[in-house]
């Protein structure tokens, strides 16, 4: 008979019921400053511009990019390990800072946890295990008993003998077990969001495979919701409901991941889900279908962020920033997928997806 | 339903607190480094014999006669022979440890004090702070530490009160640069994010994730501060801003006997062989404590 994680006294009640999304971000921003030289002009880093989301209780959703597009930014910016310049974050219905029915940092850091992407320095490389797992009770004020018997009991539901592995430093560990100790601490104050961040990228691919099986059963178990970043594509099809994939600081397309993946609207996203390699030789491509690196998003110009490298790039897309466009149950912006937008080819492209989808 | 959840303890973690922490684990692989050992115990019995000065020390180190002025080595009665006013040097080196000692140990303890709590600050701290007290610390480093040492003690006059404190405002910019740089690399790393994105107060933070990392790099960098600060301390007496004759330091001793070196050239060398023994010592110490600090040695 296995331990619930959830505990009344730790962890934060269900306000809104089932229909409240439990997390809803509008318009987060955050541009960090460069400067070049001594006496160079002030630059601004668009690393997150205006990104809007919703995560619904017990729904896993995936965030896929390059590097550089903003996902982990946009991760530090909702525990607010970066300050956001601008941005709403209303956590179950309560909005963060938000005053009398608001919710405060702390309660925001007990309902919402991170498993980071790096085991090897995520953990304090001179606390023993039990003690890191301890360490966030401790923080929330559980006395010393009590949060080594739930850190043992954590450790245990992770997967790792808490006689054997409590006293240990992470070093001893494999990678594997590391991340199962990130993934107990990041539990221990029985949070409702998790948000794991390249979570899985950095292990073997068997590893992998018994971290995600951890992880779903843990959603099952403890009735957890999971925001899971990563560049591996499959693996985010694999866990999640649905998808937002960004570029640049920006979300080009998010919706349900079944659609998402079957039937990309975005140009990005099919070149994205064009560059994962296949086995089928039908499906072979001789052209990488994105070249080169995303521009840098300093100081971006005015219009669609990734015109740069689109192969349907026209004069409105230089000129007008596409809003995001419903087209059934997701997301999309780009002017294609717009009839009013003035993109030559925006009836061609609308038709095509719409008959993909009737087809379906 | 909660407290009873929290409270079902699993057996078996009494067991797993009591394995040794990491300072444990550091004495066990520190007992296991002979170097480290070696240095250690030479230290102890220079730190001993010091401190059981009067008793075993086998003269008064400040009486002597002028007839057995400069005795050499293994004169019987003076095992280490005699200085130029006939006092014998075995009991003027047992009791100037206790100076030479004190002059180069205290002030590197103060600095480390002081310059590593600074150092952390400034290195957990935002740009404004962090940028006032590390400008000002590069104020101390345009000059070269032995010439700092001298200015200062010398507005301030000799004695060892401001020899101690001539030298610790020497070191502390040194400690604190090195406990700022480290502090930067640390506050960094995703666990100390990870410790942030709970409900731990800043203060928690510093100490419980951010202490027990940097302080082995002040640490290592203090003990072999110590070695420089010997020589440094022997330096200033050696050039009179130190202790006042006759008292007996290692540096004040090498000047007395600088006269002896066309008469009785291994007589003088005597404190220097103290000085430089006891600072390489702490320098084989420092090494020995910075492979045994380092975590990813465990069980090699």
């Amino acid at each position: 008979m296995t331990q619930h994680i959830r505990t009344e006294s730790l962890g934060l009640p269900d306000v809104g019921g089932p229909a409240q999304p439990l997390l809803i971000v509008r318009d987060l921003k955050k541009h960090f400053p460069v400067r070049s030289g001594l006496m160079g002009k002030a630059e601004k880093v668009h690393a997150v511009d205006g990104v809007s989301f919703r995560i619904g209780k017990g729904e896993t959703l995936g965030i896929v990019g390059e590097s550089g597009c903003g996902k982990s930014t946009t991760t530090r910016l909702l525990l607010d390990l970066t300050r956001r310049d601008a941005g709403e974050i209303i956590f179950d219905g309560r909005g963060l800072g938000g005053g009398r029915d608001g919710i405060s940092l702390k309660e925001l850091r007990r309902g919402m946890q991170m498993v980071f992407q790096d085991s090897s320095t995520s953990l304090n490389p001179r606390a023993r295990i039990l003690d890191i797992v301890m360490f966030p009770l401790r923080a929330a004020g559980v006395d010393r008993t009590k949060a080594r018997d739930r850190a043992s009991m954590l450790l245990d539901r992770v997967g790792l003998h808490p006689h054997a592995f409590g006293h240990r430093f992470a070093h001893e560990l494999s990678g594997g077990q590391r991340q199962r100790v990130n993934i107990a601490r990041a539990l221990a104050t029985a949070p409702r969001l998790v948000i794991l961040d390249e979570a899985v990228s950095a292990l073997d691919k068997s590893v992998e495979a018994d971290v995600l099986n951890l992880l779903a059963d843990l959603k099952a178990e403890e009735g957890l919701t999971y925001l899971f970043i990563s560049h591996d594509l499959g693996v985010v099809r694999e866990v999640s409901d649905r998808v937002m994939v960004m570029y640049l600081g920006q979300i080009a397309e998010i919706g349900p991941a079944e659609t998402i993946y079957d039937r990309p609207g975005h140009p990005y996203t099919r070149a994205l889900l064009a560059a994962v390699p296949s086995l089928d030789p039908a499906k072979q491509i001789a052209e990488p279908p994105l070249k080169g690196d995303p521009p840098n998003p300093i100081n971006p110009e005015p219009g669609c962020r990734f015109r740069a490298r689109c192969p349907y790039a026209e004069g409105v897309c230089k000129a007008v920033d596409p809003a995001p466009v419903p087209v059934g149950e997701v997301e999309i912006s780009c002017h294609m997928c717009n009839r009013a937008s003035g993109h030559s080819q925006a009836a061609d492209w609308l038709d095509a997806l719409t008959k993909e989808t009737a087809d379906a | 339903m909660t407290m009873t959840q929290l409270q079902s303890a699993s057996p078996s973690v009494s067991a797993a607190t009591k394995a040794p922490g990491y300072w444990r684990s550091v004495g066990q692989r520190l007992m296991r480094d002979r170097v480290g050992i070696a240095s250690a115990l030479v230290l102890l019995a220079i730190v001993v014999s010091a401190l059981a000065a009067p008793l075993i020390a086998p003269h008064d180190p400040n009486s002597g006669s002028v007839m057995t002025r400069l005795s050499p080595i293994g004169t019987p009665g003076h095992l280490l022979g005699t200085d130029a006013t006939g006092r014998d040097i075995l009991s003027r080196l047992i009791w100037g440890g206790r100076l030479s000692l004190l002059s180069g140990i205290t002030p590197v303890v103060l600095a480390t004090l002081i310059g590593g709590t600074l150092g952390i600050i400034a290195g957990m701290s935002g740009r404004l702070v962090n940028g006032i007290i590390m400008r000002i610390t590069d104020i101390f480093f345009a000059f070269p530490s032995i010439l700092l040492a001298v200015a200062i003690s010398g507005v301030l006059g000799n004695g060892l009160g401001n020899t101690l404190v001539s030298l610790t405002v020497v070191f502390v910019p040194q400690v604190l640069r090195v406990a700022e740089s480290a502090t930067v690399q640390i506050a960094r790393q995703d666990y100390v994010d990870a410790a942030r994105a709970t409900t731990a107060s800043r203060l928690l933070i510093m100490t419980s994730q951010v202490l027990p990392n940097v302080l082995s790099p002040i640490l290592i960098f203090a003990t072999s501060l110590i070695a420089v600060s010997l020589v440094v301390a022997a330096g200033l007496n050696f050039i009179g801003l130190g202790v006042a004759p006759p008292a007996a330091e290692w540096g004040s001793m090498l000047n007395e006997l600088r006269d002896a070196i066309y008469i009785n050239p291994t007589l003088s060398i005597l404190p220097g062989v103290m000085i430089v023994a006891t600072s390489v010592c702490f320098n084989l110490l420092s090494d020995s404590l910075g492979s045994a600090m380092n975590i990813r040695e465990t069980d090699k």
